[in-house]
């Protein structure tokens, strides 16, 4: 993807935002790329949880906003991974500084000034103002979706708000796909989640228990290498090297040919 | 493929239903709301041709990018 500055974001909750920002910028830091991720869920804080540096905030973005540190003081710098670093939200229920000029001035300032790769911003659930912040500095999009209606409904109308405002890169991730479901017709196959959204795929993640322990002890599974190329971890990674321009083939999920044999048609059996 | 015997696969209906209610959401318009246009669309149609608004059928469509309003009312013949 072009896009430097990246809002991961889905509409509904619970689909696994928090988890894909935190798996992905990992993945990315991991192949060198200096990553920024950004939680913006005001409030509703977990990425520094997920990623184990519950610990170690200090300053969060809404002390950026209101200039009560400066920048550099709110980045927590992963320590398994050198160039990944996190902002951490606010916990605090005040989200009236959240304002789409500050979030804009905040990533051209990780951007420029800080030198970041890369900033993947976590957006809330919902399609009101908090969602609207974390898109208001975005480039490029993420949306999250799992295969099951109320999901796919709520994915549509972000893409639909994210073409409002002129996001051109938008890919999807379709998470927690359970192949044996598919298989046997009671879960929306990857080409018909494709063909209902319309938008480009950029990853396929099967639902997979090792997510939660990951997260459970605050460690991306991601980070986590080797393994079967059916992991979620494996998943979040070929993510990554998508992002990053390379071009990976997709895993055949469920051991046997047929259900994703579309798709590798889809993209030329690459 | 081969299994004529198969009982209907559930995402085939979620499919049919997810299709269905995204053309509502993409054209801001509730099922209700579509309802209610019809009736008045068919007052319409029976005020210039009378008794002819039965087989008034009115749909959205999806048409590339485009959300199009389909109001198809077949003519009898001329005789």
């Amino acid at each position: 993807m072009n896009a430097k500055a990246i809002v991961v974001t889905s509409g509904k909750g619970g689909v696994g935002k928090t988890t894909t920002t935190a798996n992905v910028g990992a993945a990315l830091a991991k192949l060198g790329e200096r990553v920024a991720v950004v939680d913006t869920d005001v409030g509703l804080r977990n990425l520094d949880v997920v990623m184990g540096l519950e610990g170690r905030v200090v300053f969060d973005l809404i002390d950026v906003f209101e200039g009560r540190c400066k920048l550099r003081q709110a980045l927590i710098r992963d320590k398994r991974v050198e160039t990944l670093h996190l902002i951490a939200a606010s916990q605090t229920k005040d989200k009236t500084s959240l304002s789409e000029s500050r979030m804009r001035e905040t990533v051209r300032a990780l951007l420029e000034e800080e030198g970041f790769d890369r900033v993947l911003i976590d957006s809330p659930a919902g399609i009101e103002s908090g969602f609207q912040t974390a898109a208001a500095a975005a480039t490029g999009a993420l949306v999250v979706v799992n295969p099951e209606v109320s999901s796919v409904r709520d994915a549509d109308r972000i893409i639909g708000l994210l073409e409002a405002r002129e996001i051109t890169e938008v890919r999807l991730i379709i998470n927690r796909l359970r192949p044996k479901m598919v298989k046997r017709g009671d879960m929306l196959e990857v080409s018909d989640v494709l063909d209902i959204l319309g938008v480009k795929l950029i990853g396929i993640v099967p639902e997979d228990e090792r997510v939660l322990v990951s997260t459970n002890v605050g460690s991306p599974a991601a980070l986590e290498d080797g393994g079967a190329k059916t992991t979620a971890g494996s998943a979040f990674r070929d993510i990554a090297r998508r992002i990053g321009g390379e071009d990976v083939a997709y895993p055949d999920l469920d051991g046997s040919k047929g259900v994703f044999s579309g798709l590798r048609r889809l993209f030329g059996g690459r | 493929m081969f299994n004529f015997f198969r009982r209907r696969r559930s995402k085939d209906d979620l499919k049919q239903r997810l299709k269905l209610v995204l053309s509502y959401d993409r054209a801001r318009l509730s099922p209700g709301k579509m309802e209610q246009l019809k009736r008045e669309l068919l007052g319409v149609v029976e005020k210039y041709f009378p008794s002819d608004g039965d087989d008034l059928d009115v749909r959205f469509e999806q048409h590339g990018d485009r959300m199009v309003l389909i109001a198809d009312l077949p003519r009898p013949p001329h005789h």
